[in-house]
């Protein structure tokens, strides 16, 4: 609640920094002054929830999980402006502008991990996806910049429109938008139920850009500003998936309606792990390749939707951040690149090393590796899965996708340690390499301490 | 105590070689390594008095249930033993010389050291996963830097295989783990599962694979000899002497006594595939003119004749094995010594280009003498002892198996004794005209090889001793 509050009027706050303001470091300030603020508000409001969640006026419900993954999102944010804030000018004139945006998705995502109400889901995810379809194009001259925005802007309507129709096939069997109150597990499921919870699977399917709805998203990504793709990957992504999983688990669970939407929601999971991870695997340039590891990531986080119990709500979270905090960290030092391509990256190590030990370290962890917290995030949507019992296949499936994985994540690896070459790339300022090192710290400490995260739920 | 001495000594170590110049790591990394051994012999002392003070426990994720226990049995200590002096006498041999970037290789090295001590002493199966794959990544870094020419196309394949290899027996862990009723990864709670005949039939692949890959065993096996080519020679050593041992060590800790049944309904399956690896890999080893490549697929048949034996759930099988692991990594480092040493000083590989070594080089023929002949099992040496064991064992499980199985004596004598003739007798030629003997670090590295081989093969009761309480143990399962 502290956090939607705060984000929405920092969005406000900062359209008009960006009027008044001449100088653009007053901006980036104001910026992380503002994400501070809102972190700590959303922390102070923990101990109140500790015991047990409330619900406001049958719209949203502050819980443990939404307080600790808004924890994690603002969190990953914060981090995304140490990194990168200061690639925002590169972009364009209004720089005030898009930290506003940035902003506005922030409350949308904060309100998708606490609505209890179908009302407040369509809220959510339109909230979070106005912003992106403007980031994506905010980039005006650039003819893909363009082609990305409107790409994304006609799936996105689309998409939304089937999200509108599925919510409403839902209202009109079950006579409430409530989602714990939704009651479709009692023995004769409606058929204008289950075209509905198909339709919302498929609207926010296509969010999280799941396969076989992923195909805006590599042109997306790849033509937006890159430091815009990094959040729209990242935090946004994870945002969409704290929706999916507080949906199907809130208002689709219990009784036997699962049973109805499990085996769809498998294929979905099996084709995104399969397609993103082999499409990877072609990729020339590393933007892109990581464009396509992000459908391979949202695979595995599609566990946590079909896993159903306490451990899968423990999964995404530290999936979120784990997934997070790895992608903004490379795509920082993609943006110092001037060629974004693999073999951009050759001879990276020895030109700069702390740079190529940080990117070896988040692609350790996006590959799953031990000591880094993508191992533990692998781990914990794995475990839901295995002790959701019917889902052995899928496991079996995702871990030879998890093999694949390190394919095109090694190459950029072994592009940087034991090729020759001379990169070419931007200076980079003491304080960037702090906020890597800090980064990286972040990282091992959720590796090696997963409990610090996971414990408080 | 100790057990997490053995650990912290060289991840320490590591560390610190990464920050050092000139040639500080080098010498960091023989102290480390000398005191890793003093420690390991110090533990083998304790073992027999006051075995209950080499575990240590400390929670480390309680939400999980998982904690940080490491301790010694037998096994456990043999191998840690094992690695301890590997690595001594791999820092010895290269102590003369030079690596680029020195600071990294030493480092990575030592790290790698740990990694592999953490494997041998965890009882905590989420511990064990985590450094079983925490010792494969500076072995990667290492080959990777600097192998040969195909480095890294090689070493590529040889992580993928492995790491999918892991990842399977991840989701075997994690599976045992969610039956457990306590919900603990402890190596008690695993051993005190007895999960249902039908579930133990498939997850004994899900390990099976993973530590298959590690040994390797036939038809997993196709990253090995590319790798142990492809390898700087000291990683070789540390690849074929040490870490192809975590295959083996899992079976005995982990696949045996967690999956009892499964492993009882799979036994002639696994003995079949390890002695076609024990037949196919002598017989390509006959035609290898490669020395390298030689080595590496002899490593592979007397890997497969030790997962035999250890299927074989005989006493003398179980012991013959656990005292070859230790003999083989051994003989095999003593191998590759002399192979770093020709390689070192007439850049060639190839035996055909070899030859008449014995008469510029006496002292090192005599050394490779006495390490081949171990390596095929002679009487007298470390390797009869353990091979004999062995084939005991397997007989008693079926006899067919044991005579082809003992094929592999056979041809590995061929293969052995002709690689001898081709190197170091018959006349020299303009290349090997230049070789000089060994030199005074090279020496001592051989001669405590060649002291374990001959004490080993007169008098193997200290270590049979010292795994026997380990043999005990599984075969109760």
């Amino acid at each position: 609640m502290n956090a939607l509050i705060s984000t929405a009027l920092s969005g406000v706050v900062l359209m008009f920094v960006g009027l008044f303001a001449r100088n653009k470091q007053t901006i980036k300030f104001f910026a992380i002054a503002a994400i501070i603020i809102a972190f700590i508000a959303n922390l102070v409001q923990y101990p109140s929830v500790e015991l047990g969640s409330y619900i406001m006026f049958g719209m949203i419900e502050v819980s443990k999980f939404s307080v600790i993954f808004n924890a994690v999102a603002l969190g990953a944010t914060l981090l995304y402006f140490l990194l990168s804030g200061s690639d925002f000018e590169k972009v364009g004139e209004h720089v005030g502008d898009y930290f506003a945006l940035i902003f506005f998705i922030l409350a949308g995502i904060s309100l998708a991990a606490t609505f209890n109400n179908l009302l407040m889901l369509f809220l959510a995810i339109e909230i979070m996806s106005i912003p992106q379809y403007i980031l994506a194009g905010s980039d005006k001259k650039n003819q893909k910049s363009n082609e990305a925005a409107l790409k994304y802007f006609l799936m996105g309507c689309f998409s939304t429109g089937v999200l509108l129709m599925g919510i409403t096939l839902i209202y009109g069997s079950a006579g409430t938008f409530e989602i714990s109150a939704l009651g479709l597990g009692a023995d004769n499921v409606s058929p204008l139920a289950l075209c509905g919870i198909i339709l919302v699977a498929f609207a926010l399917s296509f969010k999280v850009s799941a396969a076989p709805f992923h195909f805006w998203t590599p042109d997306v990504y790849d033509g937006s500003p890159t430091v815009f793709t990094s959040f729209m990957a990242t935090v946004v992504k994870a945002g969409g998936f704290i929706a999916f999983v507080r949906l199907f688990h809130v208002g689709f669970s219990g009784g036997t309606i699962s049973q109805h939407w499990m085996l769809i929601l498998s294929i979905i999971t099996a084709l995104t792990l399969v397609l993103g991870n082999f499409t990877a695997v072609f990729q020339q340039s590393v933007k892109r390749m990581l464009a396509y590891s992000s459908i391979a990531q949202a695979g595995f986080m599609l566990f946590a939707v079909i896993a159903m119990n306490q451990t899968a709500a423990q999964g995404i979270i530290l999936y979120a951040a784990a997934y997070s905090v790895a992608t903004i960290g490379v795509f920082a030092v993609l943006m110092r690149m001037h060629d974004y391509t693999f073999e951009g990256f050759n001879g990276l190590a020895k030109k700069e090393p702390l740079l190529a030990f940080a990117v070896t370290v988040f692609l350790f962890s996006l590959a799953g590796i031990p000591v880094t917290a993508g191992f533990f995030a692998k781990y914990f949507v794995l475990a839901a899965a295995i002790q959701q019992g019917h889902l052995l296949w899928l496991v079996i499936l995702a871990v030879l996708c998890a093999a694949i994985s390190v394919y095109y994540y090694f190459k950029v690896i072994i592009a940087m340690y034991f090729k020759q070459g001379s990169p070419v790339l931007e200076p980079v300022s003491s304080g960037f390499k702090a906020g890597l090192i800090l980064t990286v710290i972040i990282v091992l400490a959720l590796g090696i301490f997963p409990h610090v995260l996971i414990g408080c739920l | 105590m100790l057990t997490v001495l053995l650990i912290l000594i060289p991840f320490i170590a590591g560390l610190i070689a990464f920050g050092l110049k000139g040639s500080g790591p080098k010498k960091l990394a023989m102290v480390a390594s000398l005191a890793t051994v003093a420690t390991a012999i110090g533990a083998w002392c304790r073992l027999g008095t006051a075995p209950a003070d080499l575990s240590f426990a400390a929670n480390w994720i309680p939400q999980l249930g998982s904690q940080f226990k490491v301790g010694l049995d037998g096994m456990g200590m043999m191998l840690c033993l094992l690695t301890a002096i590997a690595f001594l006498l791999v820092f010895i041999n290269i102590n003369n010389r030079e690596y680029e970037s020195s600071s990294s290789f030493y480092g990575l090295m030592l790290l790698s050291q740990a990694g592999l001590t953490g494997v041998f002493t965890a009882f905590d199966a989420l511990q064990f996963y985590i450094f079983w794959e925490l010792a494969l990544i500076p072995v990667y870094f290492l080959c990777s830097l600097w192998g040969g020419e195909k480095r890294i196309a090689v070493t590529f394949k040889f992580f993928v295989y492995t790491f999918l290899g892991s990842l399977l027996m991840l989701v075997g862990i994690i599976y045992l783990y969610s039956q457990t009723p306590d919900h603990s990864f402890s190596w008690e709670s695993f051993t005190t599962l007895h999960l249902g005949a039908d579930q133990q039939n498939w997850l004994f692949w899900l390990f099976f694979v993973a530590f298959a890959i590690k040994m390797p065993i036939f038809p997993f096996h196709t990253w090995q000899p590319d790798t142990y080519e492809q390898s700087p020679t000291p990683v070789t050593m540390i690849l074929s002497g040490v870490m192809v041992k975590m295959g083996l060590f899992g079976l005995i800790r982990w696949l045996l006594p967690v999956l009892p049944e499964g492993a009882s309904m799979w036994t002639d399956v696994a003995i079949v595939l390890s002695i076609i690896g024990i037949i196919y890999a002598s017989c390509i080893a006959m035609v290898q003119s490669d020395l390298k490549r030689l080595i590496a697929y002899s490593s592979i048949a007397h890997i497969g004749l030790m997962s035999a034996a250890i299927f074989s759930k005989t006493e003398q099988g179980m012991q013959g094995a656990l005292l070859q692991m230790f003999n083989h990594g051994i003989n095999i480092i003593g191998l590759w010594i002399i192979v770093e040493i020709i390689q070192q000083r007439l850049k060639v590989k190839n035996m055909d280009d070899l030859g008449g070594i014995a008469q510029k080089a006496p002292r090192m023929a005599i050394f490779l003498v006495i390490i081949s002949l171990a390596n095929i099992g002679l009487p007298l040496t470390n390797g009869f002892v353990g091979e004999f064991l062995m084939f005991s064992g397997l007989f008693h499980y079926n006899h067919w198996f044991m005579a082809i199985a003992g094929l592999g004596i056979i041809l590995a004598a061929v293969y052995t004794l002709n690689m001898i003739q081709k190197v170091i007798f018959g006349n020299t030629n303009a290349l090997t005209e230049t070789t000089t003997d060994l030199q005074p670090g090279e020496t001592l590295a051989l001669s405590v090889v060649v002291a374990i081989i001959l004490i080993l093969g007169v008098y193997p009761k200290p270590i049979l001793d010292l795994v026997s309480s380990t043999t005990a143990a599984v075969l109760k399962f």
